[in-house]
């Protein structure tokens, strides 16, 4: 066993959500007290996310808050965890979502027979998954967390969402587990190119990458494949991505935020922590297919949110959208496009879990995700169309925003490895500036109409007088409400104007990326390069 | 007793002449088949009241007392294994851990056969030579006895199972296949309720056995023909070097082959499974899924090993197709099923693919492989079958899969469990099932297997699909109004199920142990 003085804080980071969950559905026969459970264990959770920060040295080593024990020792697994810059901004974006997450589903609707006990504690062993995800340095660790971490999400959506839930509780299921069981094969071939080289077998993160990395351009392309896949549909990219929209129409709204600010973030992780090391070769090879891949799917995205009529599957078209973005300053190899996309990945979760719950509030008040049942709400809720405002502001990335300056390095950095590519992606940009302000024109602004605002009796379209929705009762934001988007608007602003903080945390570990993946900045002086 | 068979020109091996039977590697067999018919005797002599729990005590005290046989004879026992009972079983590595395996799922099996808690009477029929449909047998609805003689064949069974995976020579090879599946085909016929379809599944299983068995024979007959032996080892030895024309040995291998695979039910020689696993009383299927599927690919691995190791250039194209087929058979029709019991014998048909695949790989890894998966699958295999058992209408068990639509609501813990059950079988990490998978891929992979492993992987994904459904039902479905009731169980099933349950979640989160013990030793070829 070796371990770092530091290494406690991953492994508490692991255990209180952990233990919470216990506790919480151990508490689930009252609602108010499991409630309240959950919330202090996702609070303490934050704190340690907060801790393991202060502990994390951009400057040190490759992997820090590292723990090294045998698992199973004839097949060189270890149950090994370690953090770089960008698995450390992930737990933090997963440390913060949690709790506003636990805040926003405080008074939702659960299904008949559900308790918030057992919700809650779901969402919380979900996290103490994802943070193992992230916080992995075994290969087969991170394989059985990838595989594990849909189990909840499964249950979560299946028995927490809506109408059609069960259909998309098996689609999200099932494309993952294939996807996580084509990368198995890669993963056992990992392991054999490691047995014949070393003698001996092993899973390790650090092990890995140089044998595998060393191995013939074919040998990598087959294991790039079986990671790529499960990456592709986790993030996921066009065109296998066809069962996020399902997933978050169906999903309750909180569900939704850890789903697409978390779980898909797993995919462009992957990416960045297995297949750029992993297969750096290969990668090369074929960064043509992932980066047309990802220049369609900003399109494509961008074009179908604009087409959507239900609320909840804008959004996923939206995400589809950005992880276009993610993938293309990924696969352009440039240490501005990539520390960009690790930004991105940050601040996606940011805006888009925002997007998910303003949204979700909008819903709440009005019993329907039918952008046409909406119109004038504005009127009737200043603050929450505010709100709006500045998610989808943040979405479209607008300077000021904090999406900006990551959108803005991917696309900078990713000029001149791939032009054509990146003036496809901006045009995405005109049209996120489309579907977002028409999205908030159609829900917020004009005469009151709709069904959701006006009642049945009006009709689509009818228009009517202030005071007939105020019969409805549809109040803007209470004060949880407004406590839970807080924090989110606050981070919206201070990383648009001082993104400082994180992206110093994650430019090193991006270098030593761009390092293990024998990648040179075309901008790159010399110098720079001979750190490497 | 074999030597007569052997050739002049091959030299008779000097094990069977000079050295004195050595007993201790063979007690556990002796104990299980002395016991055996100390329950015939039991059956003979005892009054009707005494025989269900001196019948359970005996044949519980005879598998604890195998197990400490074998548990003292492992304590020193030699490396490379040793010849007993003149040469016609071998004592190795995979042989001591196929019988402790085999042992403690009989423990398991027995407990869910000897439980009268679920079903009043317990799940076999009071007379079992009543014709269906007549008077008599309305009249024995109503009786709660039951034919206990289905303890002496199980260990009869248990017995030929034991000897089927140590045999060193074809003929007692064939011996020990209808010593364990004679009982099988009574036992099938003796279910409680349901007396016609449990019938036909007997028949069923004991016409197209009968077939496999006069295949398996006829196998072994070339075979002598081509080596002038029976012996593994001697058949071996003569594939890999002669000139002698191949036409004997691979149409003898083959028919051998097809006789293991019939038993193994591995596809397309599965189409009795669905409907035997349907008929026969669960406690039975439960028995034969888990220990027939164990004993089968003990006697695979062992003849593919030790005889044809040499040749396997020549056959292994033909068993990659069968596994082939045998999954994306198992996975495709998995998905068609609407009975519980014929959806879990679809999945044993495609695992019966995965086994095969590790079993193709003749390599160390490939052995231990396979021994550990088998070790795995059929602790989960009984669990899931001791679960089915718990799930009753008002007409004896629930199997139809509309019946169990929102079971999670009423039985949270046996629907939980179920579904452990069904991930493991999935392979979902954490279960013994992910770590079987990873091994046996594993090993086939470095075998240079990997289009095979692929598709496999393919497969494991789509039956995926059909477990996942049933956790829908139970879980996401809303109940129906005439559903069935969950019993509670009755000691005997609840320690089966928590048997298999645990062994489950053990060998998925700390397998280390049980992967040395596969990796305990190789054949002993002589």
């Amino acid at each position: 066993m070796t371990s770092t003085a530091d290494s406690w804080v991953l492994w508490a980071l692991l255990a209180v959500p952990l233990v919470g969950a216990a506790v919480t559905v151990a508490l689930r026969g009252n609602d108010k007290t499991a409630k309240l459970a959950a919330l202090a264990f996702s609070v303490v959770e934050l704190v340690l996310a907060g801790v393991a920060w202060s502990l994390y040295d951009p400057a040190g080593e490759r992997l820090q808050l590292g723990t090294t024990l045998d698992w199973i020792p004839a097949f060189g697994v270890h149950i090994a965890w370690g953090v770089d810059g960008i698995a450390l901004v992930m737990i933090a974006v997963i440390a913060l979502l949690v709790p506003i997450v636990i805040g926003a589903g405080w008074a939702d609707r659960l299904p008949e027979g559900r308790t918030k006990g057992g919700f809650f504690a779901l969402i919380l062993l979900e996290q103490a998954l994802t943070v193992g995800v992230f916080a992995a340095t075994d290969v087969f660790l991170f394989y059985v967390l990838f595989e594990i971490m849909l189990i909840p999400m499964y249950f979560l959506i299946g028995s927490y969402g809506g109408a059609n839930r069960q259909y998309a509780a098996v689609k999200f299921f099932l494309y993952s587990f294939l996807g996580g069981l084509i990368m198995l094969a890669s993963v056992i071939a990992a392991y054999s190119l490691a047995s014949d080289t070393l003698g001996q077998g092993t899973f390790l993160w650090e092990e890995l990458v140089p044998v595998v990395s060393a191995a013939p351009l074919t040998t990598q392309i087959w294991i790039f494949f079986g990671f790529f896949i499960a990456f592709a549909v986790k993030a996921p990219l066009v065109p296998v991505h066809t069962w996020l929209p399902d997933a978050t129409a169906e999903a309750p709204m909180g569900v939704a935020v850890l789903l697409v600010g978390i779980l898909d973030k797993v995919g462009t992780f992957g990416f960045l922590r297995f297949l750029l090391p992993m297969t750096p070769d290969a990668s090369k090879e074929l960064s043509w297919l992932v980066l047309l891949l990802a220049a369609v799917g900003v399109i494509y995205g961008s074009l179908l949110a604009a087409g959507q009529s239900d609320m909840k599957r804008f959004v996923a078209y939206v995400s589809i959208a950005h992880f276009g973005f993610i993938a293309l300053g990924i696969f352009a190899f440039s240490t501005q496009s990539l520390t960009g996309s690790v930004t991105y990945m940050v601040n996606h979760s940011i805006a888009t879990g925002m997007l998910i719950l303003v949204l979700g509030m909008v819903i709440f008040r009005g019993g329907s995700a039918r952008i046409a049942d909406y119109g004038g709400m504005a009127k009737l809720t200043p603050v929450l169309a505010g709100m709006l405002l500045i998610a989808g502001l943040s979405s479209m990335s607008l300077p000021g925003t904090n999406s900006f300056i990551s959108e803005f390095l991917v696309l900078i950095g990713s000029f001149p490895n791939a032009p054509v590519h990146t003036i496809i992606a901006t045009v995405g940009m005109v049209l996120a500036a489309l579907y977002v302000l028409w999205l908030y024109q159609r829900i917020m602004q004009g005469p009151l109409r709709g069904d959701a605002i006006v009642g049945a009796a009006g009709g689509p379209g009818a228009v009517v007088a202030p005071e007939v929705g105020a019969r409805k009762a549809i109040a803007d934001l209470s004060g949880r409400e407004k406590l839970v988007l807080a924090p989110l608007v606050l981070l919206v602003v201070a990383l648009g104007i001082f993104p400082k903080p994180v992206l110093d945390t994650v430019e090193p570990s991006v270098a030593a990326t761009m390092c293990e993946a024998g990648l040179v900045d075309p901008v790159q002086s010399d110098e720079e390069q001979a750190q490497c | 007793m074999l030597t007569y068979l052997a050739q002049e020109p091959l030299p008779v091996p000097e094990t069977t002449a000079i050295e004195p039977p050595p007993v201790g590697a063979v007690w556990p067999i002796l104990i299980i088949l002395a016991a055996a018919c100390a329950g015939v005797l039991v059956e003979a002599f005892l009054p009707k009241h005494q025989r269900w729990s001196t019948q359970v005590v005996l044949t519980l005290l005879a598998i604890v007392g195998a197990g400490a046989a074998l548990a003292g004879y492992i304590v020193d026992a030699p490396e490379a294994g040793e010849l007993a009972m003149y040469g016609t079983l071998a004592v190795d590595g995979p042989a001591l851990f196929l019988w402790g395996t085999l042992l403690a799922l009989s423990v398991g099996a027995v407990l869910l056969i000897a439980d009268r808690s679920v079903e009043p009477g317990g799940a076999f029929v009071a007379t079992a030579a009543i014709r269906p449909g007549t008077v008599q047998d309305r009249a024995q609805v109503q009786s709660t006895g039951m034919q206990t003689e289905v303890f002496p064949l199980t260990l009869f069974a248990l017995g030929g199972m034991m000897i089927f995976c140590a045999a060193n020579d074809l003929l007692t090879m064939f011996i020990a296949l209808e010593v364990l599946s004679l009982p099988l085909y009574l036992m099938c016929g003796l279910a409680r309720r349901r007396r016609l379809l449990s019938q036909e599944a007997a028949v069923k299983y004991f016409l197209l056995g009968a077939f496999a068995s006069a295949f398996f024979l006829y196998g072994i007959a070339l075979l002598y023909g081509y080596s002038g032996s029976v012996r593994l080892a001697d058949i071996g030895a003569a594939a890999a070097g002669t000139d002698r024309s191949d036409t004997l040995l691979f149409a003898g291998l083959g028919l051998l082959v097809v006789g293991l695979l019939f038993k193994a039910s591995v596809g397309p020689f599965h189409t009795w499974t669905p409907d035997v696993y349907q008929g026969a009383p669960t406690p039975v299927t439960a028995f034969m899924a888990a220990c027939t599927k164990v004993a089968a690919f003990g006697g695979i691995l062992r003849v593919l090993q030790v005889a044809f190791e040499s040749t396997s250039w020549e056959w292994r194209g033909v068993l990659w197709g069968i596994a082939i087929i045998s999954m994306v058979v198992g996975a495709v029709l998995g998905l068609t099923q609407t009975d519980v019991k014929r959806m879990l014998a679809y999945s044993s048909v495609a695992h019966a693919g995965f086994l095969l695949i590790g079993a193709i790989a003749l390599t160390e890894k490939g052995l231990s492989s396979t021994l550990f998966y088998l070790l795995t699958y059929a602790f989960t295999t009984l669990a899931a079958f001791g679960v089915v058992s718990l799930v009753r209408g008002p007409d004896g068990e629930a199997t139809h899969l509309s019946q169990w639509a929102g079971l999670a609501k009423r039985s949270p813990l046996v629907a939980g469990v179920f579904t452990f059950l069904l991930l493991a079988m999935a392979g979902v990490p954490l279960t013994s099932g992910f770590v079987g998978k990873f091994v046996v891929f594993e090993a086939a992979l470095s075998d240079g297997m990997a289009p095979l492993v692929v598709i496999a992987l393919v497969a494991s994904a789509v039956a995926a699909f059909f477990y996942l459904r049933v956790i829908v039902l139970m879980y996401f479905s809303a109940p129906a109004e005439d559903g069935p009731t969950v019993t509670v169980p009755g000691a005997f099933t609840t320690a089966a199920i928590t048997l298999g349950v645990i062994v489950t979640l053990l060998l998925g989160v700390a397998p280390a142990f049980a992967l040395d013990w596969a990796a305990g030793g190789a054949f002993a070829i002589r």
